[in-house]
């Protein structure tokens, strides 16, 4: 059962991120990446991260792509953008992908021989909040200094300017 | 118990196709996308390294690495709006001066 949910979720995620590449109208876009992240919360779910698993449904699914479905909406390009016409490009791209899935495969090898454990990993809504506000304390504190920073700057970006 | 090396290789298949859809692609927001799914892919191999390491530490950095993001894309989406109200385009190989 496990496999076959890993099988079928790791499917759609990267269908759906190759569908993102073909399809050229962004909006589409935008729905294949909700798609990829859904199922992205669903492996999470499967890696014993139920916690994650709803952040990333919620803030990636959700939050992220609203943002990312309004700013296509106020853009507005009407005739998608085609994708790279060099043809050298095109083809030199995918031999390129292989060779860097291989290098990047080479580089974790020592990581696949990991003994995997099989005690239970205390990572429940509730041991991460504890870690957080505890262990975490100082990161938490300038997260939240920074989505501060990055809502004024965003704000203050996109302000018409008022009459010069 | 799903091994490690199969959300390993997964990682790193997003990874490269999420690196590939930024250098193929020529909008502003797809290439932005592309961003979020190589993030994501980072995500997928620390979640995976928490449960062999069996310790929650990874799952507290890809919280923060979604905050990160969210924060990230909301600047980011700002300028790119602001390029498009400038120029009248989002394609990545018209802007090529920093200010005019």
């Amino acid at each position: 059962m496990g496999y076959f949910l890993f099988f079928l979720l790791a499917a759609v995620t990267v269908g759906a991120v190759l569908g993102m590449i073909i399809s050229k109208n962004q909006a589409y876009n935008a729905i294949f990446l909700i798609l990829a992240f859904a199922c992205m919360g669903g492996l999470f779910a499967l890696l014993e991260a139920p916690f994650i698993a709803v952040v990333q449904i919620i803030i990636y699914a959700g939050a992220i792509m609203v943002l990312f479905i309004f700013v296509v909406m106020m853009i507005d390009v009407r005739s998608g953008i085609p994708a790279e016409k060099k043809k050298w490009i095109i083809y030199l791209s995918p031999v390129l992908a292989v060779v860097l899935i291989i290098e990047l495969i080479l580089s974790i090898k020592g990581a696949f021989t990991l003994p995997v454990s099989t005690a239970i990993i205390k990572a429940g809504p509730t041991d991460l909040g504890r870690l957080l506000f505890t262990k975490y304390l100082y990161h938490f504190e300038i997260t939240s200094i920074l989505i501060i920073a990055a809502l004024v700057g965003a704000i203050v970006l996109v302000k018409k300017k008022e009459k010069e | 118990m799903i091994p490690a090396n199969y959300f390993l290789i997964l990682s790193v298949v997003l990874f490269v196709l999420g690196a590939i859809a930024f250098f193929i692609k020529r909008d502003l927001i797809t290439q932005f996308m592309s961003i979020e799914i190589m993030l994501n892919a980072a995500n997928l191999a620390f979640i995976t390294f928490a449960r062999s390491a069996n310790s929650p530490d990874g799952q507290i950095i890809v919280f923060f690495i979604i905050t990160v993001a969210a924060a990230e894309t909301a600047v980011g989406l700002a300028i790119i709006l602001l390029i498009f109200r400038q120029k009248k385009t989002i394609k990545s190989e018209d802007i090529k001066l920093m200010k005019g």
